[in-house]
């Protein structure tokens, strides 16, 4: 890919960012960089596609040490947790032969597992030595007849997020807007059914399927995900949507803006993580459609569900009132998981802005007030400090910060993409709520944290020896 | 003899291997104070630190060059030298271990003129040892790289000495990748019951055994083999190496001190406990202790228990070649029949292994080997718990990685202890999975027989 197609990407218009000041973009300085590549990035965003092979183009670390690896789930199939690589060897490389073993491995993968479509994902490796991918992946559509999409997000192009761009952009090259969709079959309630569609939600641990039911009930129906619970097919008439929903602000928002420039589609940004949220976000959806009928069902269906959630909810924020959190998560995350907190009765010491908009950030003064902390030094050390000097009672993050806090003998809540439970939909938040107070009052804390009961004399002990 | 068949698959389907950088890394990650450093791009150290993370259940330092499209093209070696720079100020490591990666390897990086450029430019930090080690991902696995990095470390830091046995207590162990930081406990303790003074190198028994420790955060390494006492290997009065694909090592190492070296392919099963076992009594003059030879005879006792459960029993087996030659001689010794075995690379030792054929290749390839076998376990790494369940038998999870299961990292295979346990669990795997024969109900009987059947089996009390 050419640095000036990368810094198109970096520029993206509909980030508020780039009309200010920029923040963040900077180059990884050697021997002080943390965080994922753009390979790890695009496969984030696209591996959920449930029904597609995903082939890894590059020798084995890539995708051997991060194969079925992620936390999203599939309803139907589960061929993207099959793990696919080319395993390029030394002679593969030595002698040019990553082309011609790709192609042996595209058709490999469609003979022996049968795929609606194959992705394949660059690495550094073969961007380095010049494959050419696009062709390849051409010959082998033309040769099987099974759509084989390039992803050219080799890691060393950039960050994590670039590569869920990189992810998103060949989307809407090769597949969105490939197919037309089926009408949707009538209701017997004699509703109307309206098409909509989700742009990174990734359905962790099974997640969206809290809120999924509230959409067949409204009458929208979800044409497709990127890429939650996805299928190709679906992803092929994306562009029909009558909505969308941004659900991870910052990664995916080129294909939201593309859509909206070549297809006219509207598009949100929000969350379902919280119980305002996730009501905001449905009200969004039937703000953006303009139907009143639909609104009005939709404010039926929310005083519902809020009703039903805060009655669940009542002894968790018995338990979590005035506790003290500490979150150190990326962009959206940074400002949607807030206000599920605050619902909660929690209160938010400061949050992490690393990966976060000006946007993203003007959306945390809204919560938070002015005078809120936000803390852009992620390093264990700084997280633990921070930690004490506001006296946090937990410490929520990424996966990656796990072990520093525990190993800190303190309460911690994982909120990437790794995790094993659901938080999102007002269902979500009664789990959010119980993991929460789980490892916030657990008795190990103040066992871990007593020294052993003859650590005073051994201490005295050896005062008296060195006396 | 056994037939090594090659898989001739372009594409590998869930992949067996784990690369070349990161079976170095985890040598770097058992020294004390250390960090390795992989040259090339940031996601090269992200995704191994969340590999290791996942399987140690710990906090993983390991750092990066950052390589980038611009640097990889124009050259990379000034990210080599100020990472070298920072790390040196900012953590003060005694060891840093440089790691190349497929990346780097294939821009064509000379590591170890970057070493030298970095020591000729920063003469100030001297005093932190840098060990630099090729390992592309295009060859090996975990096992092959972390025997060159234990090549590199004695290369760099064992001086050529003819100090043999200067310290007549001190065994030098040089510990494979196959073994987990329960078996470098284990190891330890087996020594330290002859009077003996191991130094286990590496010894991710001391620093990924997961333990908590009063410092809140550390970004080296916490305990490990400390640099001082890898400098007096010389002085050993042997050198005791566990796994084949580090005996290269020893010889260098031989070569260099004079100290004699003694070879151990894996300990688990009663012949290779004996073997070390009376290794050790030889080496300290002194006899077996009674608490060794309690435990020998519980094994004993532990190995005709459960031979109903393991005579016979159908096993599939995935695994780098150190691993897989371990498990596989000590299910043959149980008289276990091992269906099929997958190694992710070739090498000389697999054509030993006591099994009709070694395929290398993937898991697929061990699922296509074993479906229509009649396999009634599998032995391997989290990652065949897929493979496993479609060939409907159970998992014991060996290997890396292990990220669905807690102290998989911990447990102790080694050792006559470790053995037993290891039967013990591999009978239960087994007693789980018996299948009473069908009951036969004659055509004379009264359907009344049974009293109402039906009606018991609705209830949910026929089973």
């Amino acid at each position: 890919m050419k640095a000036s197609d990368i810094q198109a990407l970096l520029n993206e218009p509909a980030c508020s960012h780039n009309h200010k000041e920029k923040s963040g973009c900077a180059r990884p300085k050697p021997g002080a960089t943390a965080g994922g590549c753009s390979f790890d990035g695009a496969q984030i965003a696209l591996l959920p596609i449930a029904d597609v092979a995903h082939i890894v183009h590059g020798p084995i670390a890539c995708a051997g040490a991060s194969w079925d690896n992620r936390g999203t789930r599939s309803s139907g199939p589960t061929l993207y947790r099959i793990g696919m690589t080319t395993d390029l060897s030394e002679t593969d490389v030595v002698m040019g032969r990553g082309e011609k073993r790709l192609l042996h491995a595209i058709r490999q993968a469609v003979e022996s597992y049968r795929p609606a479509a194959v992705f394949v994902y660059a690495t550094c490796v073969t961007a380095l030595i010049g494959d050419d991918m696009e062709a390849v992946c051409k010959a082998a559509t033309d040769f099987w007849g099974v759509p084989v999409i390039p992803v050219d997000a080799a890691g060393f192009y950039g960050t994590k997020n670039l590569g869920n761009r990189l992810a998103g952009e060949a989307m809407f090259k090769y597949v969105i807007g490939t197919r037309e969709p089926q009408p949707a079959a009538p209701r017997p309630d004699g509703l109307p059914t309206y098409d909509v569609s989700l742009i990174g939600e990734y359905n962790i641990a099974g997640e969206f399927w809290h809120v999924a039911p509230l959409f067949d009930e409204l009458g929208l129906r979800i044409l497709a995900t990127l890429s939650g619970d996805g299928r190709f097919a679906e992803v092929q008439t994306m562009h029909r949507a009558q909505a969308n929903m941004v659900v991870c602000a910052k990664a995916l928002l080129n294909v939201a803006r593309k859509l909206q420039d070549n297809f006219g589609t509207p598009f949100f940004e929000g969350s379902f993580y919280g119980v305002a949220d996730t009501s905001a976000a449905l009200r969004d959806f039937a703000r953006l459609i303009g139907d009143d009928d639909l609104s009005h069902r939709t404010e039926m269906v929310i005083a519902r569900e809020e009703a039903l959630a805060n009655a669940a909810l009542a002894p968790w924020r018995e338990k979590l009132a005035g506790k003290r959190a500490l979150l150190y998560t990326g962009g959206v995350k940074s400002w949607s998981i807030v206000s599920a907190l605050q619902d909660l009765g929690m209160t938010v010491v400061a949050t992490g802005t690393k990966k976060s908009t000006e946007e993203d950030k003007a959306r945390i003064r809204e919560l938070m007030g002015d005078d809120v902390r936000m803390i852009d030094d992620g390093s264990p050390k700084g997280l633990l400090s921070a930690y004490h000097d506001l006296k946090a009672d937990i410490l929520i993050a990424g996966g990656r910060n796990l072990y520093t806090a525990l190993k800190a003998r303190i309460p911690f809540l994982d909120i990437n993409q790794e995790r094993e439970f659901g938080y999102a939909g007002y269902t979500g938040m009664v789990e959010l709520a119980r993991q929460l107070h789980l490892s916030i009052s657990s008795p190990v804390w103040p066992a871990v944290r007593q020294p052993a009961p003859w650590a005073d004399s051994r201490r005295a002990l050896g005062e008296l020896l060195s006396a | 003899m056994a037939e090594i068949v090659l898989s001739k698959k372009a594409l590998a389907v869930n992949p067996l291997k784990v690369s070349q950088p990161l079976g170095a890394s985890l040598v770097f990650l058992g020294l004390n104070k250390s960090l390795p450093l992989m040259h090339g791009s940031q996601g090269c150290t992200a995704f191994g630190k969340v590999f290791f993370v996942r399987h140690f259940r710990e906090p993983i330092p390991l750092q990066t060059t950052a390589m980038d499209q611009v640097s990889t093209i124009m050259g990379a070696d000034e990210n080599v030298v100020e990472a070298l720079r920072t790390l040196c100020d900012k953590q003060k490591p005694e060891i840093i271990g440089l790691v190349t990666t497929g990346l780097s390897e294939t821009q064509g990086t000379d590591i170890h003129r970057c070493v030298r450029e970095f020591r000729a430019a920063y003469p100030q930090y001297a005093d932190t040892s840098v060990v630099a080690v090729n390992t592309p991902d295009t060859l090996g696995c975990l096992e092959t790289g972390y025997a060159l990095a234990v090549e590199a470390l004695l290369d760099t830091l064992v001086p050529d000495t003819r100090h043999a046995g200067r310290r007549p207590k001190q065994v030098t162990v040089l510990a494979g990748g196959h073994l987990t930081p329960g078996d470098l406990e284990t190891l330890r303790d087996w020594i330290e019951a002859f009077g003996l003074r191991p130094v286990l190198v590496p010894d991710i028994g001391d620093s990924l055994d997961g333990h908590l420790v009063e410092a809140e955060y550390s970004p080296l390494t916490l305990g490990g083999t400390p640099r001082a006492e890898i400098a007096s290997l010389g002085e050993s009065v042997a050198t005791l190496v566990i796994g084949e694909s580090l005996y290269r090592a020893a010889s260098k190492l031989e070569a260099r001190t004079g100290v004699p070296t003694y070879r151990f392919a894996g300990l688990m099963g009663l012949a290779a406990c004996d073997a070390f076992t009376l290794t050790l009594s030889q080496l300290s003059g002194k006899p077996v202790p009674p608490r060794l030879e309690r435990q020998r005879a519980q094994l004993q006792d532990a190995m005709v228990d459960s031979h109903f459960m393991l005579g016979m029993a159908r096993v599939a087996v995935a695994g780098d070649p150190d691993l897989l030659a371990m498990h596989c001689e000590f299910l043959a010794s149980m008289g276990a029949e091992i269906i099929a075995a997958v190694s992710p690379v070739k090498t000389d030792g697999l054509a030993r292994l006591p099994v009709a054929k070694v395929i290398v290749g993937d898991l697929e390839d061990l699922e296509l080997a074993a479906r229509g076998q009649r396999v009634q376990l599998v032995v391997s790494n989290s990652h065949a718990a897929g493979t496993a369940q479609r060939l409907g038998a159970p998992l014991m999870r060996a290997g890396f990685p292990q990220y669905d299961w807690v102290g998989g990292f911990a447990r102790a295979w080694v050792g006559y202890h470790g053995t037993r346990q290891a039967l013990f669990d591999l009978a239960n795997l087994m007693l789980s999975q018996h299948h009473d024969i069908d009951p036969y109900r004659s055509r004379y009987w009264a359907a009344e027989r049974d009293g109402a059947p039906l009606a018991l089996a609705e209830a949910g009390m026929v089973h």
